[in-house]
């Protein structure tokens, strides 16, 4: 039983390493900076996560009690990965991208980054009368 | 008054969780301490964030959970075979636009996060009124599928959850 325990966990951090060097080889082999943020977005979620299921079957078969911050680490990480990969996003769209290059954005003018987005957020309006006010200013 | 201690009746439950769970014992002492918390931070975030996120069918979120988790999976192993085996030549970068039908600030929040989250594609931006998510893909040969992929996939049941 402590055999078959210590392999899963193993395997678990095996996989994960595996992970996260791809992400990190990704960061170096892929050709622009947009494609390289897809990296450390992988890196964050199997390759940590990974670790985490390993760190918490440890403590599930070895440990003196169950431990629960692993859960804690992946809530954190999933919401703090996408904005850190938006921000860099955002740099890099107005460091190295001119607005013609993007897709156009449908029915609105702009892309939030590029437009003057300041003119009215949607927190303004309540979730009730969001639609209704939206109307009136179109 | 229940309405004015819990603005956020949801952002309060997940903050005792959350407390317990740095606590990592039970603990009556910390019960009562993440039932503070519970009341603070919401009373003290409240003017930043005044309306009320709605869910219609809380339940379907652990679903929803569950749906991503296997996503993430699945898209973790293609995108590393495009690291690993495919030469940059043959990589096809794309920008597509995702026109939203959601309208919730929180719905909104989730999706883009949702797209990043999933290796493969990574959500640059959100145009001016919140109409349409700029989504960067790795590799997208055909822009479209993955359009319908997100909406049908994610955004349908992301309308389900909070509208």
């Amino acid at each position: 039983m402590e055999f078959y325990a210590e392999l899963l966990i193993s395997a678990m951090l095996v996989l994960a390493g595996f992970f996260g060097f791809v992400g990190s080889f990704g960061l170096v082999k892929l050709p622009d900076q947009m494609t390289r943020l897809h990296g450390p977005t992988k890196a964050a979620t199997l390759g940590v996560g990974g670790v985490l299921i390993a760190s918490l079957l440890w403590f599930a078969f070895f440990g003196d009690h169950y431990s629960w911050h692993e859960l804690l680490i992946a809530l954190f990480l999933f919401l703090t990965a996408p904005i850190t990969g938006l921000m860099i996003a955002k740099v890099n769209m107005h460091l190295t991208w001119s607005p013609d290059e993007l897709p156009h954005c449908g029915e609105d003018k702009h892309w939030a980054t590029f437009g003057n987005s300041a003119e009215r957020s949607l927190m303004d309006s309540t979730a009730e009368d969001g639609k209704d006010e939206r109307d009136h200013h179109e | 008054m229940i309405r004015r201690l819990f603005p956020h009746p949801y952002l309060s439950a997940l903050l005792v969780v959350i407390w317990m769970l740095l606590v990592n014992r039970f603990a009556w002492g910390s019960l009562v301490f993440a039932v503070i918390l519970a009341i603070a931070v919401p009373a003290l975030t409240e003017p930043y964030w005044p309306d009320r996120a709605r869910l219609r069918h809380p339940l379907k979120i652990v679903r929803y959970c569950l749906m991503v988790i296997y996503d993430i999976i699945k898209a973790n192993i293609q995108v590393a075979m495009i690291v690993l085996f495919k030469p940059n030549r043959n990589l096809h970068p794309a920008w597509i636009t995702i026109p939203l039908e959601l309208r919730s600030p929180e719905a909104i929040t989730v999706l883009a996060s949702t797209v990043t989250l999933t290796p493969g594609t990574v959500s640059a931006d959100l145009s001016q009124d919140g109409h349409a998510l700029l989504v960067h893909c790795l590799h997208a040969p055909d822009p479209e599928s993955v359009i319908l992929d997100i909406k049908s996939r994610y955004e349908d049941r992301l309308k389900e959850i909070f509208e």
